[in-house]
C-alpha cells in the first residue's frame, strides 16, 4: 500500500495516538541514560517531590509522544522530518504504570516554497493519562513529500 | 542563592558535549523515533537529510544530560565556596523548538544555556520562573539545535 502523502492531511482530520502503557522500567531507563534525576530513578523519591510518584522525564514523555505519532500515522507517511517544535507543556506527571493516549490534529497545510514536492503540515498534538488528564500538549509543523507535486504561485 | 544572582542574564555559559555514534543515533532511533533517516545509513542517502542522523528527541535528550552533569558540577563548585546552590525544579516544558541542521553520525554537538528572564510565581509564594536559552552547536561551529525551556526554581 502506498504511503501517506501531503495530500492525504486535511485541516481538521483527528488521528489517534496511543495507547502506550508506562513502566516503572522504562521511566529508570531512559533517565539513567539522559536525565538522571532522583523523581525520574526513584519511586521514593519521586513521591517525595512535586511530581508525586515515580515520574518520568519530561523528555520521555516527548520520546513516547514521538513513537505514538511513528506507530500511528508517520512511518506510513512519506515524511522529511519536522524543523521543530512550537511549543510542548509538560502539563502533568507522567507516572509509573500509566497509560498515555491521546490525538494529533491537523491544523493547515501549504506548499513549501522553497522545496518543491514538499508540503508543511501543520499539527496540534494532545496527550492524555488514563483519567482523561492532559500531560503533553504541542504543537508542531512536519515536511511531507507529495503525491502530485503542485505549481506554486508566487 | 538565586540564578539570577549567580548567573547574568544574557550571558551564555558553556555546559559540555556529546558525541553521536551510529551506534547511539539508532539505539535511540529503535525506541522512540523509527523514521528511515535515524535508522539506515544507506536509506537516509536518498532522504533530505542525506545520511544517517539522530533523531531530534535524541539531540534534546542528550542536552539534558549534559546540562545535568554541568549542573551536578556547578552545585560542587558552588558548595565549596560557601554558596548554596539555587534550588531547581522541575521543567513545564519548552518553546521556539528548532532543529536547524541536522545531526550526523560521529558529530559532536557543544551545548550552551543563557538565562533569558526571572519571574516569581504569583500563586506560589518562594516560587519562581526562569526562562532560559539552550543551544547546540556541531564541531564545525554551526548550531543544530535552539530552544527556550522554562525551570521551577524554589526558595
Amino acid at each position: 500500500m502506498a504511503k501517506l502523502t501531503y495530500e492525504d492531511f486535511q485541516p481538521g482530520q483527528v488521528l489517534p495516538l496511543g495507547p502506550k502503557h508506562v513502566t516503572a522500567e522504562e521511566i529508570i531507563e531512559f533517565a539513567s541514560e539522559f536525565d538522571p534525576q532522583p523523581m525520574h530513578l526513584d519511586e521514593a523519591a519521586g513521591r517525595a517531590s512535586i511530581l508525586g510518584g515515580l515520574a518520568a522525564s519530561g523528555w520521555h514523555t516527548s520520546a513516547m509522544f514521538m513513537r505514538m505519532m511513528c506507530d500511528s500515522y508517520l512511518l506510513n507517511t512519506e515524511s522529511e522530518g519536522a524543523p521543530g517544535i512550537d511549543f510542548m507543556d509538560w502539563k502533568k506527571p507522567v507516572l509509573a504504570g500509566d497509560t498515555l493516549s491521546g490525538h494529533s490534529i491537523v491544523l493547515e497545510s501549504r506548499a513549501m516554497r522553497s522545496r518543491p514536492g514538499i508540503g508543511i503540515v501543520k499539527f496540534r498534538h494532545e496527550v492524555k493519562n488514563q483519567h482523561d488528564e492532559l500531560v503533553c500538549l504541542g504543537e508542531n509543523a512536519t515536511m511531507i513529500r507529495m503525491r502530485l507535486p503542485v505549481e506554486t504561485s508566487a | 542563592m538565586k540564578m539570577t544572582e549567580l548567573y547574568p542574564t544574557g550571558e551564555r555559559a558553556e555546559i559540555g558535549s556529546h558525541l553521536f555514534t551510529a551506534e547511539n543515533i539508532v539505539h535511540f532511533a529503535s525506541r522512540f523515533d523509527p523514521q528511515i533517516f535515524h535508522m539506515d545509513a544507506e536509506a537516509a542517502k536518498d532522504t533530505l537529510f542525506g545520511g544517517l542522523c539522530a533523531s531530534g528527541w535524541h539531540t534534546c535528550a542528550a542536552w539534558m544530560r549534559t546540562f545535568i552533569d554541568y549542573w551536578k558540577g556547578e552545585t560542587t563548585r558552588l558548595l565549596a565556596e560557601g554558596i548554596q546552590p539555587p534550588n531547581l525544579g522541575p521543567s513545564a516544558g519548552f518553546q521556539k523548538l528548532q532543529w536547524l541542521r541536522p545531526v550526523f553520525a560521529n558529530d559532536t554537538v557543544t551545548y550552551g544555556v543563557t538565562l533569558l528572564s526571572s519571574r516569581p510565581l504569583a500563586s506560589r509564594p518562594g516560587w519562581t520562573i526562569n526562562t532560559i536559552l539552550c543551544d547546540g552547536t556541531n564541531q564545525h561551529g554551526v548550531t543544530v539545535i535552539r530552544f527556550e525551556s522554562t525551570v521551577l526554581e524554589f526558595e
